[in-house]
C-alpha cells in the first residue's frame, strides 16, 4: 500500500493479507467482490397493509398475518418463524397447494 | 459507484489518520488518499469521475492506486455491482471455540470492615443479599476453585489468581492456604500463577506485607484521594473516615514491595471529581506507581451519581492527564495514569470486541460458596451464575448468555464508530443502571467516543514522533 501506512498491529495484518499472493489469487480484485452481502427478499418490498392496519392492530389487515409466515418460508430462509421443512415438518405445507386460497391450512407446529 | 466506508478520521500532530470500523485498524493517510476520502465524504462517486475531479491535484494513476488501497483496507466500498440472486444455503452451525480461563477472581469474603456509602456490594444498588451466602469462603472451596481454574485454563501456561471481597484481607488465612496450594499445583502442571489482590488497606499489617512480598502479589488499593476526599464515602460503620488508618499501611507496603507496582483505584462520584488533585496526591504525595479512575457504578437517581456536567468535567481532566502521559512517555519517563495506557494498548493491538470485556469467558468470579459468576461484581447472584467450582461451567447457559450479549444484538451500537473498543460497556454498570446486562450503557456514549478520540490522537502523536515507543510501551 503506497497511500496508506499501516500503524497498529491490526493494520499490519490487513496489509500482510493484501500482499499474500495466495490470498490474492483466491480473492480477485476488490472492485469485483464475490457473493451478496446484502439481504435479499421481502425486506426490499414495500407492501403496505399487512404489517398493521390503520388502527395499529392486526384485525383489519388487507392480507392475513399468515401470509407473512408463508412468504417467509418460500422466498426467504427465515428459520425463526417457520418450521424446518426438510427435517422435522416435511408435510407442513402439504395441504396448501395455492397459498392465495389455501393459506388457512398451514397450521402451527408443536415440537 | 464508490462510497465512504465506516471509519473515524482523526488528526495527530498535523497528519491525517483513520480508525477503521469494525476492523479497528489504524492507518496513516497521505495527501492522495486523504483527498479521495474528502471527495467521497461529499457523496458517492463513479471511480472515473472521482479520478478526473482530483486530476488537477494528483496524477490519475496515483488516485487509482489510492482508491485501490482504500478498498483493500475497507475504508471505502463499491456499492452498485450486479449481485448473484442465489441465496446461499445456511451452513451447519459452527462448533464453539472455548476460550480458556486466564483470570479467576475469588471473592474470599463478602464481609467488609468499611461501610462505603456508594458500594455496589452493600449499598442501595446491591444485587446479592449477603445474608443468603456464607460470609467467608472456606479452605475446601478455595482449593476446589484453584482446581477449577487449572481445569478451565486448558492449554494456557499462565493463569491469574485474583483475591477480592468484601475486604479481601478479612480472610487472610484462606488467601495464604489457597495461594500456596495454587503454586504447588502450578508447579506440578508446569504452569505459572500470577497472584493479585484488591484491598482497602485498613487491615494491612507487617505479617501480611511479608506474605505479599514473598509471594510477589500484585496489589491494588481502593482509595479516593486525600483525607477529605477519602473520608467522605470510605467510612467505617460508625461514620469515621478510613484515611488515617490506611495511610501508614499503604506507605509501608509501597516502601517494602518493590517487585510489583502498587496501584490505586479511585471511585469518582459527583462529590469527588477533582481528578488532577487526586492523581497528584496518590502518585506524588503517597507514591503509588499507577492510578486508575472509574466513575461510581450506580443507578442515576443516587446522590453520588455523576451527572452530565460531571462527565464533562471528568473528561477534560482525563484529557489533561493523557497529555501529561504523552509528554512523559515521549521523554522516556513513567507516568502513572492507567486509564490512558490500557486504552492505548487496545488501540495498538487493533482489538475489535464482540463483548465489552472478558467476563464469563477469560475471566470469572467465584462467590464464597463456590458459585461461579460472570465476574467478581456478580459473584453470588443466582441470576448471573455460570456454574460452580464443584460441577464446572454450565456451557449451555454460558452460550445462551453470549448469544444474547453479542455486539450485533445491541442495535444502539450498530452505527457507533467506537464499538470495537466499547462494545456497549460494562454488564454490571448496565444491570445497575437499566436493570439488564443486555443493555448498552447509553448514558456515557458521548463520553466514550470523545475519550477514545483523545486516545487515538495520543496514539497517532506517538506514531508520528517516535513509533518505536508504540512497540516498547504498548505491545
Amino acid at each position: 500500500m503506497r497511500h496508506l501506512k499501516a500503524v497498529n498491529e491490526k493494520a499490519h495484518r490487513i496489509e500482510a493479507t493484501q500482499n499474500d499472493v495466495v490470498a490474492l489469487q483466491g480473492g480477485g480484485s476488490p472492485l469485483q467482490p464475490t457473493g451478496p452481502h446484502i439481504p435479499l427478499g421481502c425486506t426490499f418490498v414495500f407492501a403496505p397493509g399487512w404489517e398493521t392496519d390503520s388502527t395499529g392492530g392486526t384485525a383489519g389487515l388487507c392480507q392475513p398475518v399468515e401470509r407473512d409466515l408463508f412468504d417467509c418460508h418460500i422466498t426467504c430462509f427465515w428459520p425463526a418463524h417457520v418450521p424446518d421443512l426438510y427435517n422435522y415438518a416435511p408435510d407442513w405445507t402439504g395441504k396448501c397447494a395455492a397459498a392465495q386460497s389455501d393459506w388457512r391450512k398451514i397450521d402451527l407446529i408443536f415440537p | 459507484m464508490l462510497r465512504k466506508g465506516e471509519y473515524h478520521a482523526f488528526t495527530a500532530d498535523g497528519a491525517g489518520y483513520l480508525y477503521l470500523v469494525p476492523s479497528a485498524a489504524v492507518f496513516r493517510l497521505n495527501e492522495t488518499s486523504n483527498a479521495v476520502l474528502e471527495a467521497l465524504a461529499e457523496g458517492d462517486a463513479e471511480p472515473n469521475a472521482l479520478a478526473n475531479g482530483l486530476s488537477t491535484r494528483f496524477p490519475l494513476a496515483d488516485v487509482r492506486d489510492a482508491v485501490e488501497d482504500l478498498l483493500n483496507a475497507h475504508a471505502i466500498k463499491v456499492v452498485d455491482l450486479p449481485r448473484p440472486l442465489a441465496v446461499p444455503a445456511p451452513g451447519a452451525p459452527k462448533a464453539r471455540k472455548r476460550i480458556p480461563l486466564t483470570t479467576l477472581v475469588l471473592n474470599v469474603t463478602s464481609k467488609c470492615n468499611l461501610a462505603c456509602t456508594y458500594c455496589y456490594e452493600y449499598g442501595e444498588d446491591k444485587i446479592v443479599e449477603a445474608s443468603t451466602k456464607p460470609r467467608f469462603m472456606d479452605e475446601a472451596t478455595a482449593r476446589q476453585s484453584v482446581d477449577f481454574m487449572f481445569a478451565e485454563a486448558g492449554e494456557s501456561k499462565k493463569v491469574h489468581l485474583t483475591f477480592f471481597g468484601g475486604e479481601t484481607l478479612m480472610n487472610f488465612k484462606v488467601l495464604k492456604s489457597s495461594l500456596a496450594y495454587a503454586k504447588a499445583r502450578a508447579a506440578e502442571l508446569g504452569k505459572d500463577v500470577e497472584p493479585s489482590l484488591t484491598t482497602n488497606a485498613t487491615l494491612l499489617r507487617e505479617e501480611i506485607i511479608d506474605w505479599i512480598v514473598a509471594n510477589d502479589v500484585g496489589v491494588t488499593v481502593s482509595m479516593d484521594g486525600d483525607k477529605e476526599k477519602q473520608d467522605r464515602f470510605r467510612v467505617f460503620n460508625d461514620g469515621q473516615g478510613s484515611y488515617d488508618m490506611m495511610l501508614p499501611n499503604v506507605k509501608m507496603l509501597i516502601e517494602r514491595h518493590k517487585t510489583k507496582p502498587v496501584g490505586a483505584r479511585v471511585t469518582l462520584t459527583k462529590q469527588n471529581l477533582d481528578v488532577m488533585s487526586i492523581y497528584n496526591h496518590l502518585r506524588n504525595d503517597i507514591g503509588f506507581w499507577e492510578v486508575g479512575f472509574a466513575p461510581v457504578t450506580t443507578s442515576w437517581q443516587r446522590d453520588y451519581a455523576i451527572q452530565d456536567d460531571g462527565f464533562h468535567l471528568m473528561l477534560t481532566q482525563f484529557q489533561q492527564l493523557a497529555g501529561e502521559w504523552l509528554e512523559h512517555t515521549l521523554a522516556g519517563k513513567h507516568h502513572g495514569f492507567t486509564n490512558v495506557r490500557s486504552t492505548l494498548q487496545e488501540i495498538h493491538k487493533g482489538m475489535s470486541k464482540a463483548y465489552p470485556c472478558g467476563a464469563g469467558l477469560g475471566l470469572m468470579g467465584v462467590a464464597t460458596d463456590g458459585d461461579v459468576a460472570l465476574c467478581h461484581r456478580f459473584a453470588g447472584s443466582d441470576t448471573h451464575k455460570l456454574g460452580t467450582v464443584f460441577d464446572g461451567v454450565d456451557h449451555a447457559h454460558q452460550d445462551a448468555f453470549f448469544d444474547a450479549h453479542h455486539i450485533d444484538a445491541k442495535t444502539d451500537c450498530a452505527k457507533c464508530w467506537a464499538r470495537p473498543i466499547c462494545a456497549g460497556g460494562c454488564y454490571h454498570e448496565a444491570h445497575t443502571r437499566y436493570g439488564s446486562t443486555e443493555q448498552p450503557n447509553l448514558h456515557y456514549c458521548d463520553w466514550i467516543r470523545t475519550w477514545t478520540d483523545t486516545c487515538l490522537q495520543v496514539y497517532g502523536t506517538l506514531a508520528e514522533r517516535n513509533p518505536e515507543l508504540l512497540q516498547r510501551y504498548l505491545a
